[in-house]
């Protein structure tokens, strides 16, 4: 290995990539631009979802209902369709998130100290979403009732003498979330936002930049230089790693700038993931190039790697929940490892003594990936 | 040739699969001499030349370049080695200057050598005022000039060219060809494949590679003595006819349109009125076989023997 050929490789590499301001800006800005939009738009969190109120009752009662609902942040009533037909309508198109009937009696039977119902109708095509909101419409009726029954109690009472207390058995939830106390989904999504566009970017521009040199024919010239298979692909990657490092921090500023992201852990072992994760990505990338030799090849092959990566990574779909072969397959995806070890570090705080075998496995694979890609490297020059 | 020979290549085979590229090739280059390696596409020209350059492994056989042998000892040949490859690769977004700079400090050259070398090769070749101009931006003949310049930096001790002047234009030919006298001149041993003849021609020695078998090896001009035929060109008015009452005439071994007349070849010792009796109307002249008629009529008679 001599250092001096690297470094005129990485020269070289700088020159070329970053010479002209287009080529420069490329490398940075549509990174940091797709992790803006997609940071806004990885959210499930349901806020002021239109609601459509239909009130068959119309008496004091089924007003203080809509009222609670009005109260809450979760709900905005958008729509007061007359009938059940136009509500239903109102759901096809779309228009509306969900729908609250009020029968007619709902506030005699509540007067007359019934039980009574309403009905909920929920747009289900996102599950996730639906279940959200009907857990909404849930606590705020419970809230509601709640009320409606001490009321009840307070007026059956009334005129006697003494405290009115309701002693009634059950048992009280306290419930506590650590980590991301309010439930924000955007927390668990960036993390995972962020490694997606570190891979895509690391890993075209290694696999390119080699398969380029294949192409315009100075790979040929170079393997008659003296320079060796190891300083070359040194060389090639160190500059797009550097790239990979400088976007990576770039995104985590942003995401706790704009997106509030908690930055809980170390960043001295963030940083230590990162790099660890960049030797998988730049060899995976290397690897890429050894089969391609064409630059449309590279970007087929980029992908054919980058779309299962993705969809098994964690980024959205927890792993627990795959069939359990494919779990098996996730272990060899190193972006599961580092999506773990950026919430882990991010959110929770974590440190080395929860997250080693992670780190352990992103070692392990970068270095497999970097030696198998290296060895089929050198192949490929005989 | 009374050195030892700086190329010695011996029993060479190279297969491709089922495909045999090269076959049993033997050959020799003196120091100092420019051998051309000519033959159709496909003949196995370039293969011959990566495996002399180290480039690639042969089946069989052993090639020795500069007293090293290219196998075991690649890094000491490639250090006296520079290659020119057929599509050489420049750096389109590098000026000629920065390409220049890259390759000598990929050769490991002294900032101090490279500073008093650099200007010399621009001086030889005429590229002094398009040292900072983009290796993209140069003509065909430029570039060329740029690759040669680059493969001379280490001042290797043999230049191998792969069809060096590939679409390039007559001048920039010539002028390429300049700079190689030049250079030989100097004592490097030139090694270059080429499918043109008339830069055969300009070799101190070519050797014909037909199908991955070297079927002719010898000066130019001892080839275009050595056909066993007789060549006549055909002029006159009615070429199309002509060439018909050749082809169908029994001492006529072989006809070749040449441009505006027609080749005909014939056995030692046949006479012009001989051929003027098959055509009376055409001008019949009796000529001395060009390097292409000595390659084409070598070329056909080897695939009449294989059919």
């Amino acid at each position: 290995m001599n250092p001096a050929r690297v470094k005129e490789i990485v020269r070289k590499e700088f020159h070329q990539s970053f010479r002209e301001p287009r080529l420069r800006a490329m490398m940075i800005v549509p990174p940091i631009l797709q992790f803006l939009v997609f940071g806004f738009v990885v959210n499930l969190d349901v806020e002021r979802s239109r609601l459509a109120w239909l009130d068959q009752d119309n008496t004091p009662a089924s007003r203080e209902l809509r009222a609670a609902f009005e109260g809450s942040t979760y709900f905005e009533v958008t729509h007061t369709p007359a009938t059940q037909k136009a509500l239903e309508d109102l759901l096809d198109r779309d228009a509306i998130h969900s729908g609250i009937v009020v029968p007619p009696q709902f506030g005699e039977d509540l007067a007359r100290g019934r039980a009574t119902s309403i009905q909920i109708l929920v747009e289900g095509s996102n599950s996730n979403t639906a279940s959200i909101i009907a857990n909404y419409v849930r606590d705020v009726v419970r809230t509601f009732s709640a009320g409606q029954l001490n009321e009840w109690v307070r007026q059956k009472r009334a005129g006697r003498p003494g405290v009115i207390r309701l002693n009634a058995p059950g048992i009280d939830l306290q419930q506590r979330v650590w980590y991301n106390p309010e439930l924000r989904s955007r927390n668990y999504f960036i993390p995972g936002v962020a490694v997606n566009i570190i891979t895509l970017v690391t890993l075209m521009l290694t696999a390119m930049a080699i398969v380029r040199e294949k192409e315009i024919g100075t790979m040929e010239q170079l393997m008659v230089t003296p320079i060796r298979p190891s300083e070359l692909m040194l060389g090639k990657t160190l500059p797009f790693a550097l790239v990979g490092l400088l976007d990576f921090s770039l995104i985590v500023a942003l995401g706790m700038i704009v997106f509030r992201i908690p930055f809980q852990g170390s960043g001295l072992l963030l940083l230590l993931g990162a790099i660890l994760f960049l030797f998988s990505t730049l060899g995976v990338g290397m690897f890429i190039s050894t089969v391609s030799h064409t630059q449309q090849q590279a970007i087929m092959a980029t992908f054919f790697f980058f779309q299962p990566a993705f969809m098994l990574s964690g980024f959205a779909f927890p792993i627990r929940n795959m069939p359990e072969i494919v779990q098996w397959i996730t272990y060899l995806n190193p972006l599961r490892y580092f999506i773990t070890i950026c919430r882990g570090v991010l959110l929770k705080g974590s440190g080395l003594n929860v997250l080693w075998p992670e780190y352990l496995a992103l070692a392990v694979f970068g270095i497999a990936i970097m030696s198998f890609s290296a060895s089929r490297f050198r192949k490929r020059l005989d | 040739m009374n050195a030892a020979p700086i190329i010695t290549i011996r029993g060479l085979h190279r297969k491709f699969g089922d495909i045999e590229a090269v076959h049993d090739l033997n050959l020799e280059v003196a120091r100092g001499e420019i051998f051309g390696l000519v033959g159709p596409d496909g003949a196995g020209k370039t293969t011959t030349l990566r495996i002399t350059c180290g480039l690639m492994h042969a089946t069989a056989g052993e090639v020795r370049v500069a007293g090293h042998d290219v196998r075991a000892e690649v890094g000491a040949v490639k250090d006296r080695i520079g290659y020119m490859a057929q599509k050489f690769g420049l750096y389109g977004d590098l000026t000629v200057g920065e390409n220049l700079r890259f390759y000598a400090d990929l050769f490991g050259i002294d900032k101090q050598q490279r500073d008093t070398l650099t200007p010399q090769l621009l001086e030889m070749t005429r590229m002094s005022p398009f040292v900072d101009r983009h290796a993209a931006k140069l003509s065909g003949g430029m570039k060329q000039k740029l690759a040669l310049m680059c493969t001379l930096l280490h001042r290797p001790e043999v230049l191998f060219l792969d069809e060096p002047t590939n679409g390039v234009d007559p001048v920039s030919r010539r002028d390429f060809w300049a700079i190689l006298y030049q250079l030989v001149h100097e004592g490097m041993t030139v090694f270059v494949t080429t499918a043109y003849l008339d830069e055969a021609e300009r070799c101190d020695r070519v050797g014909l590679l037909h199908k991955g078998r070297l079927i002719l090896l010898d000066s130019p001009a001892r080839l275009k003595n050595s056909l066993p035929l007789a060549c006549f060109e055909v002029r006159g008015d009615d070429l199309r006819s002509y060439r018909e009452a050749l082809r169908r005439a029994a001492n006529v071994e072989d006809v070749e349109l040449a441009g505006s007349s027609i080749h005909a070849f014939a056995p030692q010792g046949t006479e012009e009125a001989a051929i003027q009796a098959i055509v009376p109307g055409a001008r019949v002249r009796r000529i001395l076989p060009s390097l292409e008629d000595v390659f084409i009529a070598t070329v056909r008679r080897e695939e009449n023997r294989a059919a």
